[in-house]
């Protein structure tokens, strides 16, 4: 039974857990925000969200940290409702 | 509810594409019903802008570590447990 890359309880690794806390950036409370926001307006839900980041190219969600994959799912789901037009966030973001 | 507190249950070994929230180590084993929770709003569909209607029944479900981990080398009374929606669990009495 193939299992997508989130799926990944009882996945054989030998690299140790990183445990250490860190301060969250700037972006990354406002990440939480927006998710909340979205949330409260009725734009996207929980399970949307999950689905959105599960959506990630394996590569990308392993390099991806917790709030950019929340980013990448915010974004994917935003242009699926046409919130956002395809390639929104990155023109205004001068990419 | 099907099911009550203390009957023997396996989880489905179906794959499923899209959103679900039956972890793959789980699938195929069986366990016993802890607690039968009232039922939510299915996920499954939720997450592609559904309303989740019907319900689905959710329970809590104990597995022996050593049934759900081959290799475990703790105590055989570790237990592990799940929520699991009823649509996810088949009858293993």
């Amino acid at each position: 039974m193939e299992r997508p890359t989130h799926d990944r309880g009882g996945w054989p690794d030998d690299a140790p857990i990183d445990r250490s806390e860190h301060e969250l950036a700037d972006w990354e409370l406002l990440t939480d925000a927006l998710a909340g926001a979205l949330g409260g307006r009725g734009l996207m839900n929980v399970d949307e969200m999950r689905r959105g980041i599960e959506s990630m190219p394996p590569g990308q969600y392993e390099r991806a940290s917790y709030y950019e994959r929340w980013l990448f799912s915010i974004e994917a789901n935003m242009t699926e409702k046409g919130v956002l037009a395809p390639g929104e966030l990155d023109a205004r973001a001068g990419a | 509810m099907t099911y009550h507190p203390g009957q023997r249950v396996r989880v489905a070994a179906r794959s499923h594409e899209g959103h679900h929230r039956t972890p793959g180590y789980v699938k195929g084993k069986t366990g016993t019903v802890e607690r039968a929770y009232p039922s939510f709003t299915n996920p499954e569909t939720r997450a592609y802008g559904a309303d989740g209607l019907p319900q689905q029944p959710l329970y809590l479900v104990g597995f022996a570590q050593r049934d759900v981990w081959p290799d475990y080398a703790g105590q055989s009374r570790d237990r592990i447990y799940l929520d699991l929606f009823e649509h996810w669990l088949e009858d293993a009495e």
